[in-house]
């Protein structure tokens, strides 16, 4: 799960975190009131930012024509005004896609003097199974062109999961970042925060682009993360229910929605062919053999392990809802469960969806001729296929068409 | 010989009284696999019965194994209480623990792994479909099946296959079986970003084993496990290897099914997989449908 760069900066915060004064913001009357509030705290420059969960939002624009998420101002009547046009206005940025997403909250925060811009990430390096802490001088760009270009300029200190993160370990990457006195010691500080909250909070990612040396109200040197994003374990939300409160399903697709209601796992795509697949790998290598054969997946769709005729027509239902879908391709192998159990769930969901569309449909493994019969009996229009080649080749052939 | 497991491995089941436990405990006593005990805290002194077998259940692994002599275990223990249940399995000396269980965090599993390291205890998955090495009766009966994967559809024989993912692993070992050919042992390592055996420790396994002829490995999306793999093999790799990578056309960026199928920052993509394959001299199957002829093609 993702949240929104307010509440990973809530998160920090509550682990003693440095980050820029500010409040969240739902109309221009409370922009205008927070405006207010930093202006007499002292703040000379302000900034207005769109929270969505893309990134890119600076650069964005609003299919207004408003240009950029992401904007400073100096006055309360500034902030007012910048937040009546992001406001219930859809940004769209080099990461949402042309869809773009409707901007429904702000962050307006003290836009601090920045002297430097530094990167800070936690996440977890799976070729050791360790936390990992990366740093780097070049803040405020794209980390991965660093790491392509420059990767000599990206510290990386593994972290002792028994352990956790040492004091000398924050020393050791506030000297790679040339910090020193006061700075490094803040560092080291914000450093052992930033690891407590990836760990306490379970999460899969925590990024600080840019942490920035700023220039404090009271003139001193200080580091704060200006900007913030953190991605979280879905497995271990459970135990987080103050997390589980800021998943913000308007960043969700509504069809991938619907699915999780089902226990399905479904990830919208461009294609025209639709697949129902029984578990991830075979789900992924269905996709693979529909483009292998010159057409494209509609979805990624795995239905588990244990499809019951209620999860397969609720299935049917949200691939059918995709208006792109021209075609569908069930790829079954049932192992354990019955494949006379899938063909009859098929059969019920073709004929309470009304499908038109021509579906192709593969079945293997255990009770399969059953399967095949109920398939046949069944008076539908559906084509069999013997392998999963055979039967990608069909259902490729019947978009062609 | 097979690697992992043999059809004599005494096989204890922990969380056999769960609904999901059960059922794939009663499915490898069909199978006729050696599943001598089963745990379940505070259930310790009832039997678990099925088909005439009465398979006693304990409160702990560690005395399962004192009374049973069980050297490997499965573990259906729901999430949460997972990586404790593993834990448990490598205090108790186990030499396999088999983790079937999806969803167990991942803070969990770092510091399952990081207190297991040393021991003399080897963990396959979790979120994996588990072991089999198929036995030589009819539809492979009196093997040793570990998990969830359907023990029919393998033959006893002389192909190793190791897989991230269950259902491709049934396509590898039904394409095989169909053809008359049979598998030395299908080891299943799972879809989480950690996991206890990688796609490289199985395949030295396969490589040490007199009994095992060829290879099929299936990878997909996310981390570099199948690139290390890869380049391990184009150097000491003595039998033949054919492959396939899953994921080619998912989204950058969205996990797909399995918590470790990922595509982050450029990296894990399945065109890196299958140039590290393709230059490591693995055969790379055009598609999921060719895994079985691929490999037959160059033995």
């Amino acid at each position: 799960m993702n949240i929104h760069e307010y509440q990973a900066k809530q998160l920090l915060k509550q682990y003693g975190v440095a980050v820029p004064d500010g409040d969240v913001c739902k109309t221009p009357e409370e922009a205008k009131a927070a405006a207010e509030k930093l202006v007499a705290a002292g703040h000379k420059m302000l900034v207005v930012k769109s929270q969505i969960h893309a990134g890119g939002r600076g650069k964005g624009t609003f299919k207004s024509g408003f240009k950029g998420g992401v904007k400073l101002c100096k006055t309360a009547a500034e902030a007012h005004d910048l937040a009546k046009a992001m406001l219930g206005n859809v940004l769209v940025t080099k990461q949402t896609g042309p869809d773009g997403r409707l901007v429904s909250t702000l962050l307006v925060a003290g836009a601090p003097n920045i002297k430097k811009e530094l990167y800070l990430a936690v996440l977890l390096d799976r070729a050791t199974s360790r936390p990992l802490v990366m740093a780097s001088t070049e803040g405020g760009v794209d980390i991965e062109e660093v790491a392509e270009k420059s990767p000599e300029k990206i510290v990386k200190e593994q972290i002792d999961p028994a352990l956790g993160f040492q004091p000398w370990q924050g020393r050791k990457i506030a000297a790679a970042l040339g910090l020193k006195g006061d700075l490094a010691g803040q560092c080291a500080k914000l450093l052992a925060g930033v690891y407590k909250t990836w760990w306490e909070a379970d999460a899969s990612m925590v990024e600080i682009n840019p942490l920035c040396i700023i220039e404090g109200t009271d003139g001193k040197d200080q580091l704060v993360a200006v900007d913030a994003k953190i991605g979280l374990d879905d497995n271990a939300l459970y135990r987080h229910k103050d997390i589980q409160a800021m998943r913000d399903l308007a960043e969700e697709s509504p069809l991938e929605i619907e699915a999780s209601k089902f226990n399905l796992n479904y990830i919208k795509l461009d294609g025209s062919i639709a697949c129902l697949v029984n578990g991830a790998g075979l789900a992924m290598a269905t996709m693979d053999i529909i483009q292998h054969y010159g057409a494209s997946p509609a979805n990624f769709l795995d239905v588990g392990g244990g499809a019951s005729k209620d999860q397969v027509t609720a299935a049917f239902k949200i691939i059918l809802s995709d208006p792109a879908v021209k075609a569908i391709f069930v790829n079954i192998f049932g192992g354990i469960m019955d494949c006379n159990v899938i063909a009859t769930g098929i059969v019920a969901a073709v004929k309470e969806t009304g499908l038109t569309l021509p579906l192709v449909v593969r079945l293997e493994g255990n009770n399969v001729a059953a399967g095949k019969k109920t398939l046949a009996e069944s008076g539908l229009t559906l084509i069999t296929g013997d392998s999963m080649a055979d039967a990608a080749q069909k259902v490729v052939a019947t978009v062609a068409k | 010989m097979a690697i992992l497991v043999t059809p004599q491995t005494k096989l204890l089941v922990q969380g056999i009284t769960g609904e999901f436990g059960a059922r794939h405990a009663r499915l490898s006593l069909d199978y006729g696999t050696q599943l001598v005990a089963g745990v379940t805290p505070g259930k310790g002194g009832q039997f678990f019965e099925h088909g005439g077998h009465k398979v006693p259940i304990f409160d702990t692994v560690a005395d399962a194994v004192k009374q049973t002599g069980a050297t490997a275990s499965a573990v259906f223990v729901p999430p949460p209480f997972a990586a404790d249940a593993i834990l448990e399995g490598v205090d108790a000396g186990l030499d396999l623990v088999v983790a079937i269980t999806e969803g167990i965090p991942v803070r969990d599993m770092v510091k399952a792994k990081q207190a297991m390291a040393g021991s003399k205890t080897r963990l396959i998955g979790p979120n994996c479909p588990g072991v089999v090495t198929p036995g030589t009766g009819k539809d492979s009966h009196g093997g040793c099946r570990i998990g969830i994967a359907p023990g029919y559809i393998h033959k006893q024989g002389n192909i190793g296959v190791v897989s991230r993912s269950g259902t491709l692993t049934y396509e590898a070992v039904w394409q095989l079986t169909s053809r008359g050919v049979g598998q030395s042992t299908c080891v299943g390592i799972g879809g989480d970003p950690v996991n206890g055996t990688s796609h490289l420790d199985v395949i030295q396994l396969f490589m040490a084993d007199p009994e095992t002829k060829g290879i099929i490995m299936i990878g997909e999306i996310g981390g570099s496990a199948e690139e290390e793999a890869a380049e391990w093999i184009a150097k000491h790799g003595t039998k033949p290897v054919a492959g396939f990578i899953a994921g080619a056309t998912a989204p950058p960026g969205r996990r797909m099914g399995h918590a470790g199928a990922i595509v982050s920052g450029g990296k894990g993509t399945a065109e890196a997989k299958i140039s590290a394959f393709k230059a490591a001299g693995i055969g790379v199957a055009a598609t999921p449908s060719d895994m079985a002829d691929t490999l037959l093609k160059m033995m």
